[in-house]
This record gives C-alpha cells, sequence and structure tokens, in this order.
C-alpha cells in the first residue's frame, strides 16, 4: 500500500486554479460587446471552421476561449440542453441565465470532482428587445458566475485589451463599430509596442478574425426569430477597411 | 449534462439528431412514444382528433410551393376553419401535413428543432436528400399510431442548394419516401387536386401564376370534397401559401391571394358552368 501524501484542500484548489488559468493564458483574446443594435462577438481565430463563437438558441450565443475539445462539449451540450427546453415548455423558456447556471454546475462539478478541472473560460451572452435587457454571463473554470455589463474580454491578453477598450466602448455603438473598435483592440494587444494612432501600424486582417452578431431585432431585419448571424468573407473585409479609414 | 468518461462522449458527440438525443434522454417528449395500447383490429381512434386535409405543391423554374386550406374536420363537423397546415421546416424547406392534425403538429414541431439542431451542432445545414430521410424515419416512427387511425402523411419540399432547383418528396405511413415531380398533393381532397394540377401545371409557370395554379387546385378540391376548405370571402381566410427559392421560404401575403381567390371566383362565376 502507498501511503497518500496529505495535500491540504487550499493548496489542492489553489493548484488547479494556476493550471487552469496558465492554460486558458495560452489562448488568444475573445471580446463579447453589448451595444445600441444587439451584442458583437469579436474572437482572434485563425481558423475558418473552428469556431469560438457559437449559436445556443434564438437570442443566446457562446464565446469560449481555452481548449477547443472542452469548450466545444459544452457548446455541444448547451445546445441540446436549450433545444430540449424549448421543445418541452416553449421557446421563450430558454433563457441565458438558466444555461448559465447549468454551466456553472458542470465547470464547479468537474474543477472539484475530476482529475482535472476545463481549461476555458465562457461567455453566455443573450440579447434582449432592449439594450437593459441584454445579458452577458461570464463563467470561469472552477464554475464561478458573474453578470457582466458593457463588455467582457476573455483570453490570454485579456488585460492589455480590457486597457484598449474601456475608452472606446460607449452604449450607443452601432455592431460595425463595436466590431472595429475590438478588433483594434484585439491587435493593439497582441502587439504592445504599437499604438493605434501610429503610422504603419499593420492592417486590421479580417483572416485572424471570427465574427458574429446577436442582432436585436432579427425578425425585421431578417425575418428570423434567430439573433445570431456570423460575419464573415466579404462582408467582414468590408467593414474593417471601412473602420480603417475613418 | 457532461460526458462521465472519456469513450462515452465520442458516440455521445457524434449524434447530431435531436430526435436521437431526446430518444435516450427524455423518451417521453417524442410524439411517437405516445400509443394508445395494443394494436387490436378495432381500435380505431380517427374519430379522437380533428383531421388536416389537402396540401398541394409544385415546382416552377427556380423553385418551389406549397399551399393548404384551412379547414380541420371531426367526422362530419368542422373543428377549425383557421388551421394552418404548411410551416416552414427551415430556412430553404417547408413541410405540409394531411391527417391526424395534433401529430402532424407535433412532428412538424419535432422536425423543425430536429433541422435546426443539426444546424448548431455541425456548423452547416443539412442537405435536402438528408432532410427528406429525417422526416421519413420520423413518420416510421409513428407507423403504431397510424395502425390505430392517426396517421399523419407530410409533403416535403425545399430548394437544393446544390442542384439549384425545386424538389419535392411525399411520403407514406411506413416511412417510405418518394420524390415527386412537376406537383403532388395529399390529403383527402387530393385526388381533386391533382386533377386540376394536371390541366393547370406546365413547366413554364411563374412565381405568381404557380400561386394561382395553387389556389385554383385548392378551390377545385373544396369544390368536391367537404374536409377541405375554399377561400372563406365571408371571414377573409385565404390558403396558406409558401414559395421556396434560391432566397429561401417565404409566405405569399394575404393581400395577393386574396387577389389570386377573386380572380379565380369571378371567372368561375362569369363562366356559369354547374361543374
Amino acid at each position: 500500500m502507498t501511503q497518500q501524501f496529505y495535500v491540504s484542500p487550499e493548496q489542492l484548489m489553489k493548484d488547479r486554479a494556476d493550471f487552469a488559468r496558465k492554460g486558458i493564458s495560452r489562448g488568444r483574446s475573445v471580446v463579447v460587446m453589448s451595444c445600441r443594435d444587439g451584442i458583437a462577438l469579436v474572437a482572434e481565430n485563425a481558423s475558418p471552421s473552428l469556431h469560438k463563437l457559437g449559436e445556443i438558441y434564438d437570442r443566446i450565443a457562446f464565446a469560449a476561449v481555452g481548449k477547443y475539445n472542452e469548450f466545444e462539449s459544452l457548446r455541444q451540450a448547451g445546445v441540446r440542453y436549450a433545444d430540449v427546453r424549448g421543445y418541452s415548455y416553449a421557446r421563450e423558456d430558454v433563457t441565458a441565465r438558466g444555461l448559465a447556471s447549468v454551466y456553472a454546475q458542470s465547470l464547479g462539478a468537474v474543477f472539484t470532482a475530476e482529475s482535472k478541472p476545463f481549461e476555458v473560460e465562457l461567455v453566455v451572452a443573450e440579447v434582449g428587445h432592449a439594450q437593459d435587457s441584454d445579458h452577458l454571463y461570464r463563467l470561469t473554470f472552477d464554475g464561478s458566475i458573474a453578470d457582466e455589463t458593457g463588455f467582457v474580454v476573455m483570453g490570454g491578453a485579456a488585460d492589455a485589451v480590457v486597457d484598449s477598450l474601456s475608452g472606446a466602448w460607449s452604449s450607443d455603438l452601432s455592431l460595425p463599430e463595436a466590431v472595429g473598435a475590438a478588433a483594434r483592440a484585439l491587435r493593439n494587444a497582441s502587439r504592445p509596442q504599437a499604438d493605434g494612432t501610429q503610422p504603419g501600424v499593420p492592417p486590421l486582417d479580417p483572416s485572424v478574425l471570427e465574427v458574429a452578431f446577436l442582432e436585436r431585432d432579427p425578425d425585421t431585419l431578417r425575418g428570423s426569430r434567430r439573433a445570431f448571424r456570423r460575419v464573415g468573407g466579404p462582408e467582414l473585409e468590408n467593414l474593417l477597411q471601412h473602420e480603417q479609414d475613418t | 449534462m457532461l460526458p462521465d468518461d472519456a469513450a462515452a462522449a465520442v458516440p455521445r458527440a457524434a449524434s447530431t439528431s435531436f430526435a436521437d438525443f431526446l430518444g435516450a434522454h427524455h423518451p417521453g417528449l417524442l410524439p411517437s412514444n405516445r400509443t394508445l395500447g395494443p394494436v387490436t383490429a378495432s381500435t380505431d381512434a380517427s374519430h379522437l382528433a380533428p383531421h388536416a386535409t389537402t396540401i398541394v405543391s409544385l415546382t416552377f423554374p427556380g423553385g418551389v410551393l406549397m399551399a393548404g386550406d384551412r379547414r380541420a374536420t371531426m367526422g362530419n363537423v368542422i373543428a377549425s376553419r383557421h388551421i394552418e397546415k404548411v410551416f416552414p421546416a427551415d430556412r430553404y424547406s417547408v413541410l405540409g401535413i394531411a391527417g391526424s392534425a395534433g401529430i402532424g403538429l407535433d412532428l412538424t414541431r419535432l422536425f423543425q428543432v430536429e433541422l435546426e439542431h443539426y444546424e448548431k451542432i455541425e456548423a452547416t445545414m443539412m442537405s435536402l436528400d438528408g432532410k427528406a430521410n429525417r422526416l421519413a424515419a420520423m413518420v416510421r416512427q409513428n407507423l403504431p399510431m397510424a395502425m390505430q387511425g392517426l396517421a399523419v402523411v407530410p409533403l416535403f419540399a425545399g430548394f437544393d442548394t446544390d442542384r439549384h432547383l425545386g424538389r419535392l418528396f411525399s411520403f407514406d405511413v411506413t416511412g417510405g419516401r418518394y420524390e415527386e415531380h412537376e406537383h403532388h398533393s395529399v390529403g383527402s381532397g387530393s385526388v381533386f387536386a391533382r386533377g386540376a394540377l394536371k390541366k393547370l401545371w406546365n413547366p413554364r409557370l411563374t412565381e405568381a401564376s404557380a400561386v394561382r395554379v395553387a389556389v385554383e387546385s385548392l378551390y377545385d378540391a373544396a369544390d368536391d370534397d367537404s374536409a377541405t376548405g375554399g377561400p372563406d370571402t365571408v371571414r377573409a381566410l385565404w390558403p396558406v401559401v409558401y414559395v421556396v427559392d434560391g432566397a429561401g421560404a417565404r409566405r405569399i401575403p394575404e393581400r395577393d391571394l386574396e387577389s389570386a381567390a377573386h380572380t379565380i371566383i369571378e371567372a368561375r362565376s362569369a363562366a356559369g358552368r354547374e361543374a
């Protein structure tokens, strides 16, 4: 029989948290921003098919940083949760709050009971009919949950992105303006020596950005109850080009 | 909610079907899991629930159209004058139901979630053939209920984004899937509607003329089938018509249907014929 070394619960939890934090800080950042026309989700992501941003339900989206397989399994579980709930009750009964608390329970259970915590950080965003009713829930690897207002930044260079966004964000930005502000903040943070106002800063590169919108009024805009829409290709290039010129 | 062990995570992630997930984890929510007890020759529940009747569908260059009347019957009684039997299934497809209305509405709701669920999990749309096969599987699962008189027969139409044309599928209660060409109709008034479609359809229809053909064939079905409702000028109720083309599915506005119905009624009155 081998003797187990005694590790205090404090030390155990601290080690796990450090491990998870280290994993998350290796990833690139994601910005989720509430604004006048909806919620903009902007991620630094070089892959066009492995998404960090995803649709969960009519007005609910998901954004994540960390290990792809872990947050993808959480996203799929979230889609199943939302679809079962919407099917067995009604579509309006699917809320970001309900989903976020399920995620919090799962993440908390994995953090304490499994051999390794999830190295992920998530945002569950729900767009409301007015800006006051937008919800941004931020969930961390240990299952703690925070209700944020305005914008949320997760991932590697989060602090630097927050610094450069806090001046640019205001509640009456349009969705394209919000994407431009988020993209600039992400670029500046990944190249700390460059200042956004200086000439010679590389242009906003659409090929390393993943962008999605949760539109506030999808019914009148597109005749659909699904607010989530990916923005890519020529539309994203136009949008960033326009942002670059102004 | 999270996989218990790594080995179970892979097969669970591999299933993209919402109906399969419901069957495994919440079987009570599947419409096909409600049965009326053992199937015997004497159990006939067809009188218990309203029946939805005629659906017509036809293709035209660049798209496909589906239309349904607004009547539901229970025996000799009109159960509803407002029922809708044609629904968008997703962005590029629509389905219509004939038969037991309650089962048909449940089947429609499950099918809509099934397609949306696949799209969210896979980040791509299901192919049109895939959609038709999924619907066939759902109809097949309802076979025990169909044996007891609660049959539902859908008609499915969509725009094939690979081939760039509108396609049309019919089903039988055993889940048989049949691709139809040009036009098709299901429900008790379908024999009369099909006769009208045969004479009115041609391969050069425009969208507007296709709408007129669909309304006129429903008019003929209502003329001879008591379970199919015609255009209701008193209550201003017109058929439900959806068109699917490269831009997606959209519902034809009431005012267009009203003018199509009035044109037909006036032409029939002016003709001064009995049948």
